[in-house]
């Protein structure tokens, strides 16, 4: 009997998966002796979505971007006809001798799954396809077999850091919530995911939500608590509603709720949803937020593990530590350790997005290089383009240049280049992306996103952005550079969480590898990458210009002249770099250099 | 007040939260979420009705709503589009995608269309990165955006709100 497995995470659903699932339905349905349809979650390669897997017994295939279309020629070649469809669109097969192929096998070949083994594997919707992949064994083990002290020994020792960003060693971590007294104790799960350009915890989350709880149930044990909230982000609308479907399962079968798995042990978990504010993955806004007040920071100590959610002790997680959780119990630390540096064992998984081929998810071990990343998993850039550089770690990270693209990406030699390890999100920039305006956005972001309790995070950032924002308009001032970088300092000395004490990590990285495009920008007036509107010379492509008069009517100076089918011309010296033409034209004709 | 919201409309997720709710800490914030479900936004009368309830004051609920981006006092478009401005999106052309909109639109991101059609909002990210830019016209999600794409779009969806008002016109 054939399976065939739909991709059904946020990512596959946009490109149109419910289109291809719905006709696959409709078409088992027609031969039910034949085959089973299922769903799964992110598989990983997000730039093939929708991605339709057809497996039996070993042996996998996996098809990209089947439209409702193409599903039907699938069906009937591949499903009733035992034929393989050997073309482009074959991204992925695995036979029973283990060999790999496909136009992408290389994309997953070169990963090391452990957060992600399941991911894109069972449905996540099915706690039994959970159990029956080894799921809730480690849970198991910890109840029934091991003490608390064993536990946070064993975690001690796998060398697991968190995978939030931080990098703080989980065992440790657990140690101090479990040495506090206390009647009440609770384990979070920290899934506000929201650095822009960071989707693996979403992924995890839609694709193995029970790996999670599993994870939470372990801590929980290790630390004593009776009670856990995940806390995730509202705009992760499917996300919340597996693991609303994986609480409610995993109740039916006891490994929530009272004396669990015939332990004696007592825990429950229940899901907060955010509404929506960056800082709330700061631990101690989180907590604010659950307690249904304005998530601003606190000052420590205490620390949460003395005195965190509703003053009693907490231990708080990110998702992708929860998930490594139950691996390394089932696996032992040994095997864990096995991958990764010797300080950053075991694996991450980064986001990879922008200018990359393959943009989508990779797990691999702590200690690849970013050239690796890019270019042996991603692909490359797009359109052929040059690599400039890697942005990792969001609004609180920083720009890595392409010299150093042989940096090892672990929690020592990331925060070496001014970056951070951050959450996992790697954004990659190609020549036309420019490193004073990506500063802006990330600026942008810090300042709209600060709770305002610190004044330097609050007034400080404001500040920034208006040099900024003045740079990108070509009205710098030789000061500005020097002016930015007080700044810098002063925001993050004077700020009380992580959010303040990082927002300028982007300025500073910016002006350290690039600081002849701030130049440019004050003195020259010109944006070297051709982004800053205002500073370059907007042009029409001869070639793609179809003489449609569009731009020259939206021209709001008449600064276009051409006639009726024939190629349209901009003059420079009248152009007032509105951009009106640029988003009128329907056929990219409107340049900028 | 608790008595007349118990017996007003118990049935209706918003009411019969607020109706369920037991004192228990940290309410506050579902009860603002269920209410913006019920209503589209957060009108002043359901701050009212939760502040009557929980005992929290109207002032600390306001500062609570304007904290959060999620939350809306104003009521919305008819279909709500949120332009991604997350960093894969900013640097595949986000800015230019949400200039077309708002040049289609007439409108300014945070804004409503006159006819109370469309409204532009900007989201951090919408965790589609190998899709963008990106933008979400409610719960549907539209990627590998051009200018010229994006306004085919929403002229699709005033084309479907014109040709439903047409059709409810001539049955009535």
């Amino acid at each position: 009997m054939k399976r065939i497995i739909v991709g059904m995470g946020t990512c596959g659903l946009s490109a149109g998966a419910q289109a291809t699932y719905n006709r696959l339905e409709e078409l088992a349905e027609a031969n039910p002796d034949v085959c089973m349809l299922s769903r799964t979650g992110c598989i990983g390669m997000c730039y093939r979505e929708p991605l339709v897997e057809i497996r039996e017994g070993d042996n996998r295939i996996i098809y990209g971007g089947v439209t409702s279309e193409s599903a039907d020629k699938i069906f009937s070649k591949h499903v009733l006809g035992n034929e393989i469809i050997d073309d482009d669109n074959l991204v992925y097969g695995c036979g029973s001798d283990g060999k790999t192929f496909g136009s992408e096998c290389e994309f997953l070949d070169q990963q090391e799954r452990i957060v992600l083994r399941n991911c894109g594997i069972i449905d996540p919707e099915s706690i039994k396809e959970y159990e029956d992949a080894g799921g809730y064994e480690g849970a198991r083990k910890a109840l029934n077999e091991m003490t608390s002290e064993e536990i946070i020994q064993t975690i001690k020792d796998s060398g697991l850091r968190g995978r939030g960003g931080a990098g703080f060693p989980t065992g440790l971590k657990w140690s101090f919530a479990a040495a506090n007294e206390g009647e009440q104790k609770y384990v979070i799960c920290n899934a506000d995911e929201g650095d822009p350009g960071a989707f693996m915890d979403r992924s995890v989350l839609e694709g193995d939500p029970h790996a999670i709880l599993e994870g939470m149930i372990v801590c929980a044990k290790a630390i004593e608590a009776t009670f856990g909230y995940i806390y995730c982000r509202a705009e992760y609308p499917l996300a919340i509603h597996r693991l609303e479907i994986a609480i409610l399962e995993a109740r039916e079968r006891g490994y929530l709720g009272t004396n669990i798995m015939d332990s004696g042990f007592d825990f429950d978990l229940k899901i907060k949803q955010g509404a929506g504010a960056f800082v709330c993955g700061e631990e101690t806004a989180l907590f604010a937020s659950i307690e249904g007040e304005r998530g601003m920071p606190r000052i420590r100590p205490p620390f949460p593990a003395e005195k965190g959610l509703w003053q009693k002790p907490t231990n708080n997680n990110n998702v992708e530590t929860f998930a490594n959780v139950p691996w390394i119990i089932c696996n032992g630390a040994e095997a864990y350790s096995a991958f990764g540096t010797e300080k950053s064992p075991g694996t991450k998984v980064f986001a990879l997005a922008g200018k990359v081929v393959h943009g989508g998810l990779a797990e691999v071990p702590m200690g690849t290089t970013i050239e690796d990343l890019v270019f042996k998993i991603g692909g490359g850039i797009k359109e052929g383009k040059e690599f400039k550089a890697v942005q990792m770690g969001g609004p609180s990270g920083g720009c890595i240049p392409a010299v150093m693209k042989n940096t090892p990406v672990d929690f020592e030699s990331i925060p070496a280049t001014g970056a951070i390890m951050g959450s996992g999100g790697m954004v990659v920039m190609d020549e036309d992306t420019c490193m004073v305006s990506i500063a802006r956005f990330f600026l942008d972001f810090t300042q709209k996103e600060s709770c305002g309790k610190c004044t330097f995070c609050r007034i400080g950032t404001l500040r920034m952005l208006e040099i900024l924002e003045r740079l990108t308009r070509g009205e710098g001032e030789p000061e500005d550079i020097e002016k930015l970088e007080k700044l810098s300092v002063q925001i993050k000395e004077a700020s009380l969480c992580g959010l303040g004490q990082t927002a300028p990590n982007p300025v500073q990285t910016t002006i350290r590898y690039y600081l002849d495009e701030y130049e440019a920008h004050i003195y020259d007036k010109k944006c070297p990458a051709g982004e800053c509107q205002a500073l370059v010379e907007f042009y029409i492509e001869p070639d793609k210009c179809v003489g449609c008069t569009l731009c020259a009517k939206n021209c709001p100076v008449d600064a276009i002249s051409g006639k009726v089918k024939e190629v349209h011309v901009i003059d420079d010296e009248i152009c007032v770099k509105c951009g009106k033409c640029l988003t009128s034209c329907n056929f990219g004709a409107v340049k900028t250099r | 007040m608790k008595g007349v919201i118990k017996t007003a409309a118990k049935n209706e997720s918003f009411s019969y939260r607020l109706w369920k709710y037991e004192g228990a800490p940290g309410e506050l914030i579902p009860l603002l979420q269920s209410a913006q479900e019920h209503f589209g936004y957060i009108p002043r009368r359901a701050i009212n009705y939760i502040a009557g309830v929980t005992g929290i004051s109207e002032s600390d609920i306001y500062g609570v709503i304007t904290f959060y981006s999620q939350f809306r006092l104003q009521p919305m478009g008819k279909y709500v589009i949120r332009a991604c401005a997350g960093t894969a999106c900013h640097v595949s052309g986000a800015k230019l995608i949400r200039e077309t909109i708002e040049d289609e639109l007439g409108i300014e991101v945070g804004d409503t269309t006159e006819d109370g059609l469309f409204t532009l909002n900007t989201v951090a990210c919408i965790g589609c990165c190998s899709l963008a830019p990106v933008i979400m016209i409610n719960n549907d999600t539209h990627g590998r955006l051009t200018p010229a794409s994006v306004r085919k779009i929403i002229r699709n969806y005033r084309k479907k709100a014109v040709e439903k008002t047409d059709s409810i016109a001539s049955t009535s």
